[in-house]
């Protein structure tokens, strides 16, 4: 038996029901922890996640883990900082382990502008309660040994900023924490059951057509990923997102401890070490909007060139798995969360390749908006309505990669 | 095995070679004119199926490309 099954053994499995008050499609990490927050936090437990294939399965299974906050604006470091806390309680919130790490994030500097960037990185984050320190070469490699501060004489290292609570955590440990605690308190989630229209009563969205049957919602939150311009299509909704490829690869086992998580905003890569030992890396998106899974060599090629300028040691491992995931980017590189201006219908999206480290705070906050009626302000800057009103948020900090 | 796309001058070359740009298309149903410009500069069709795109050969012969393509499997069905 896998971890997976075993995991969620003893839950209770429920046969949907013809309605419910609020039905979330799309069981990844931000569907599943809006509906725990909703069931723990304001008693709402009327709730069903909908999922067309297995919780997990879409990009909050497929990332590289990343978690911090050291954006580029004050709005994404308050909000990123509050999501990065939350991970910090989240064994003890579920009672469920779920691998978290504090390891500490380096983003490495290889020219003056780019010494500049990481100076500002670390004075903006700080102010904001993201606390980063502006470190030298020397101590870049007494963080992380392994680095050649030559860069390959090419990418020489002059310094960096490191963001102690960098973290990583088990993707997929994590959806299913949610899961668990959601489906204790009463909510329901339907495995293998794709939404494939919406009901609608003139302009509102009154529930969900399944290839199940259909159920009735007072509301419906779209959190399905790279997916969400075919729902909100549906919906009458035209949104600022395209759809890319993003892939990521993992080496077989290195024999030595790598601590911390390591970037490079020039060479644009980040590597980690999981759990198991393999080295994680990952880079750019791919260039064209595509819905398609495919990874290739050329991505390895290039991701792994960058990667060992500056890690020497990576060419004696080999590439074991290689994978891709769907991501819904915003042209501002920030998510999109809130209400639509269809009744009936809210998002939440632009979770793009920067997304699972915001699950727990955007389930929280998601939860709110909907119990509340009110849209909360750490989230009010993300609201779909910013691109209208000539707020968009564009962080230079996210840059589309982890 | 990567895409590859068929180039009118330099034949079948590898996607890597050429940049992606969309057909920007406002649907004809958004009448506002302020409305049509926010469409214009933010919004995008994103569509999962068959797509009409342009692709310039940036390191080849340095022309556009008209392609079709099926945004699910990234198949190319013409160009
Ligand atoms: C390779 C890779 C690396 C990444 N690295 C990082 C990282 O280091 N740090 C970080 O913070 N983020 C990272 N991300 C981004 C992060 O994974 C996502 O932003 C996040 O997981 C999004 O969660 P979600 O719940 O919104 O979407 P998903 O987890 O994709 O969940 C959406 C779900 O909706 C389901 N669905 C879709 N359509 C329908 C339908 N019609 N009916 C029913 N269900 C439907 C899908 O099957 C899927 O399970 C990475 C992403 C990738 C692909
Ligand atoms: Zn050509």
């Amino acid at each position: 038996m896998n971890e997976f099954v075993e995991r969620l053994i003893g839950l209770h499995w429920a046969e949907p029901k013809p309605a419910y008050d609020v039905v979330i499609v799309g069981g990844g990490g931000h569907g599943l922890a809006t509906a725990y927050y909703l069931a723990t936090r304001h008693g709402i437990n009327n709730v069903c996640v909908l999922e067309r294939a297995y919780i997990g399965g879409g990009n909050s299974g497929r990332n590289t883990t990343v978690i911090r906050a050291n954006y580029g604006i004050p709005e994404a470091v308050r909000f990123y900082q509050h999501s990065v806390d939350l991970y910090q309680g989240l064994e003890e919130e579920t009672e469920r382990s779920v691998m978290h790490r504090a390891k500490g994030l380096l983003w490495l500097a290889h020219s003056e502008m780019g010494v500049r960037a990481e100076r500002a990185r670390a004075e903006v984050n700080t102010a904001f309660g993201a606390k980063t320190e502006f470190v030298s070469a020397q101590e870049v490699k007494e963080i992380c040994p392994q680095i050649d501060l030559s860069g390959g004489g090419e990418w020489p290292v002059m310094g960096g900023s490191h963001y102690r609570a960098g973290a990583t955590a088990r993707h997929d440990r994590v959806v299913w924490a949610y899961a668990e605690g959601a489906m204790r308190c009463g909510v329901h989630v339907h495995q293998r059951t794709a939404v494939t229209g919406l009901l609608k009563d003139g302009d509102r969205v009154i529930g969900v057509k399944t290839d199940k049957g259909p159920i009735a919602a007072s509301l419906v939150l779209s959190a399905v990923g790279g997916q969400v311009t075919t729902l909100a299509s549906m919906a009458g909704l035209r949104l600022p997102i395209r759809s890319h490829p993003l892939q990521a690869f993992v080496t077989n086992h290195y024999g030595l401890e790598f601590d911390p998580i390591v970037a490079s905003a020039d060479l644009l890569f980040y590597a980690s070490q999981t759990a198991r030992g393999e080295m994680l890396m990952g880079a750019e998106i791919d260039r064209q909007p595509s819905y398609s899974y495919r990874s290739g060599h050329p991505f390895i090629q290039s991701c792994a060139l960058r990667a060992m300028t500056l890690l020497p040691f990576l060419r004696n491992l080999k590439i074991l798995r290689q994978w891709t995931g769907v991501c819904d980017m915003s042209p501002d590189y920030s998510p999109i969360m809130g209400f639509t201006g269809v009744d009936g219908f809210a998002i939440t999206t632009g979770w793009g390749t920067w997304g699972f480290k915001g699950i727990p705070a955007g389930g929280e906050q998601m939860a709110l908006l909907i119990a509340s009626g009110e849209v909360p302000e750490l989230i009010a800057p993300f609201a779909l309505d910013r691109f209208a009103r000539d707020r968009t948020l564009a962080d230079r900090g996210s840059a589309g990669t982890h | 095995m990567s895409v590859r796309l068929h180039c009118p001058n330099c034949g079948d070359r590898p996607l890597e070679e050429f940049l992606h740009g969309e057909i920007p298309t406002v649907p004809s149903t958004i009448e506002d004119p302020d409305a049509r410009d926010l469409d214009r500069a933010f919004m995008h069709s994103n569509i999962e199926g068959l797509t009409t795109e342009r692709w310039f050969h940036a390191f080849g012969c340095r022309r556009w490309l008209t392609v079709v393509r099926d945004t699910r499997t990234d198949e190319v069905r013409g160009s």
